[in-house]
């Protein structure tokens, strides 16, 4: 996984709510057995005209105006089906941080395991963000993982990251490494309650 | 706060707790972990690719559900894509000695549909699968949630997660349920009442006399809609109706070791006294039957109210994409087809209520009427008790098991801007499709609207 200390950089606003990991990536493209190239099909039936295909000038993936590796949404960002190809399709993308009022468990939990950090910041907080970046699309905003703030124009807020999670961020460990290194007491476990012994076939 | 009063979540889960890592998470250890093609083969490959094994193979069942077609599934798969996917299963499970329950074989179906008919799914396990829709599973009093592919393959290295304990929440019904409401009415009346986010960072124990006096399919239902509300996962005190609907079943424990289970089933309810973290109580004589008229498992109305005023932009857009206004009764809609399937309300108990509403009825001309069975014992089921003819007769098609329209991966798409009356869980935007428009609601109320073209209530008629 890849490391994530200090973001800086200009946002993008998607200020809808209840953004839910269909739309992020629509399921017909879930056929892959790959994790690579779910990036051209973010957001894809809001960002491309159904019909044909061409870029929906009303979305704000299509202006020109804003960029940057990170994403503002609305209240309850990521809800809906467990596939961590919404993660892997807004990572391809190129965004490292989604800020919202409020993540998705799954959704969430899926970020963090590829390196893309969910910053949870105030219903306020969001609300002058977007504004702020919807006048002035330049605007930076500065994400700091191991300070746990998020500032722009001066303002800062500090948000919530598991300690743990936040070592892993930094290092780019991943839990695997970690539950490997615990074979042991995981076995010992199985002993004690009889687990591996409950097989099935 | 008396600390050694536990509620039911709490029980299962400390007993699966491995280590607790100082100021962080917990290691859980999982019974049973159930696999699709969709979201194993990354999992899999991630574990080539770091040169891992897989840990526990015998504690994991697959099968294939997602992006299976429903016709002609003896034929190769003509879509290269699905195909492919498909195979990969296939010849992943191989690889790792993994029990795969594929196309053809008598116990393939959906995931959350076959793990419960087989005996698989049992009071007081973990179980995961990368599929947010395993909170289904909770029915029986086991704690089951959906994960990424990412903690797919950790479960696959080790048969454990990382996981914080989520808060808890409990949700009480008392009453006697309203005549024609059915257990997808219930929960879909909790989702509107709490929202999609009501139950974020919470796990959900549903109690009350309405859950008791369900069956284990109603129960199933109810808890598989736990994460339309936000909620980890969904789960109800095993009782006498979980044990008798375990009993006998494939894979279910036997003899002394049924006893010895029975025994610890039984301790597996929430303490008196225990506190919850949020809890939430309802009237089962509020509830009527619901239908859903906008873009997410929250907007949601019972059968005879008119669609609300929206409040904010993403609501209005919502009834754009519906097509719907505001202050319209559901019944202007002109339906065009009618989905009976999906992990929700796939199961024979479904598929019987909505053969006793169609009997010796005719589906209306202008819809297409799908019945997709949750799995080849279901669909066995049916047969056997000639509910297929019923179906035949009123002019539905009966198809073969999977996922099929509920997310719409194989060809059972609904056209755009056409309206599909689902048994189904989600209402999304294009989850049914591009630009399909999809109305939630239970087996009988769809059946309904398959036979007369529109929704209505029930009074009228009956």
């Amino acid at each position: 996984m890849q490391k994530l200390t200090l973001i800086k950089s200009r946002a993008v606003p998607l200020p809808a709510e209840n953004i839910d990991t269909d739309q992020i990536i629509p399921a017909r493209f879930l056929k892959s057995i790959d994790r690579k190239g779910f990036g051209e099909n973010l957001f894809r039936d809001w960002r491309f005209n159904i019909h044909t295909g061409e870029p929906n000038p009303d979305f704000v993936l299509n202006h020109a105006e804003y960029s940057g590796e990170i994403l503002v949404a609305g209240n309850n960002f990521g809800c809906g089906s467990s596939r961590e190809h919404a993660a892997w399709s807004l990572t391809d993308y190129g965004f490292k941080v989604i800020i919202s009022s409020y993540f998705a468990d799954i959704f969430k939990g899926n970020a963090l395991n590829n390196g893309l950090l969910p910053v949870k910041v105030s219903e306020e907080f969001l609300k002058d963000i977007l504004t702020n970046i919807t006048e002035n699309p330049g605007l930076e905003i500065a994400v700091d993982v191991e300070g746990q703030t998020i500032s722009f124009n001066g303002k800062t807020e500090t948000f919530e990251l598991d300690s743990y999670k936040k070592i892993c961020l930094i290092n780019g460990y991943d839990d695997i490494d970690f539950l490997i290194s615990k074979k042991q007491v995981i076995k010992q476990f199985e002993l004690k309650t009889q687990k591996y012994e409950q097989q099935l076939f | 706060m008396d600390n050694n009063k536990k509620t039911l979540f709490d029980k299962v889960w400390d007993a699966h707790v491995v280590e607790t890592i100082p100021d962080g998470p917990q290691i859980i250890y999982i019974d049973k972990h159930l696999i699709h093609e969709v979201t194993s083969p990354q999992a899999f490959a991630e574990l080539e690719a770091r040169n891992l094994e897989v840990f526990r193979p015998n504690q994991i069942v697959a099968t294939a559900d997602h992006n299976v077609p429903t016709i002609n599934q003896e034929l190769p798969i003509r879509d290269e894509l699905s195909r492919n996917q498909v195979e990969q299963l296939t010849e992943n499970c191989k690889k790792n000695n993994i029990e795969l329950f594929g196309l053809g074989h008598q116990y393939q179906g959906i995931v959350h549909i076959i793990a419960p008919e087989l005996g698989i799914t049992q009071p007081g396990m973990s179980i995961v699968c990368g599929d947010s829709h395993t909170s289904t599973h909770g029915a029986f009093g086991a704690i089951a949630f959906g994960i990424g592919t990412s903690q797919v393959a950790q479960v696959f290295a080790s048969q454990c997660l990382l996981l914080n304990k989520p808060k808890s929440m409990r949700i009480t019904v008392n009453g006697k349920l309203n005549e024609n409401v059915q257990s997808k009415d219930v929960i879909l009346y909790i989702i509107s009442k709490i929202g999609t986010d009501g139950g974020t960072g919470y796990f959900c124990e549903y109690a009350g006399s309405v859950f008791e006096e369900m069956s284990m399919e109603g129960r199933m239902t109810v808890c598989n809609m736990s994460i339309e509300m936000g909620a980890r996962g969904g789960m109800i005190a095993p009782d006498t109706t979980t044990f008798d609907y375990v009993k006998g079943k494939i894979f279910a424990p036997q003899g002394e070791e049924w006893e010895n289970k029975l025994a610890y089933w039984k301790t597996l309810k929430t303490d008196e006294g225990a506190v919850f973290d949020k809890e939430l109580e309802f009237d089962a004589s509020d509830i009527f039957p619901m239908i859903t008229y906008g873009t997410n498992p929250g907007m949601g109305i019972s059968v005879r109210e008119s669609i609300p005023v929206p409040q904010n932009e993403s609501e209005t857009k919502a009834l754009q994409y519906m097509g719907l206004k505001a202050g319209q009764g559901v019944s202007d809609v002109k339906v065009n087809h009618v989905f009976i399937g999906s992990c929700t309300n796939g199961r024979i108990e479904d598929f019987r209520t909505a053969a006793q509403y169609i009997k010796g009825k005719n589906k209306s001309d202008n819809v297409n009427a799908l019945i997709v069975p949750g799995s080849q014992q279901v669909v066995k089921q049916i047969y056997e008790e000639g509910l297929d003819k019923i179906f035949n007769d009123a002019g539905f098609q009966i198809r073969q098991p999977g996922c099929s329209a509920c997310l719409a991966m194989n060809d059972d798409k609904i056209p755009e801007g056409e309206y599909c009356v689902s048994t189904s869980n989600r209402n999304f935007e294009g989850r049914q499709g591009q630009g399909a428009r999809t109305i939630l609601a239970s087996p009988l109320t769809a059946a309904k609207a398959a036979i007369e073209g529109r929704i209505s209530a029930f009074e009228n008629l009956n």
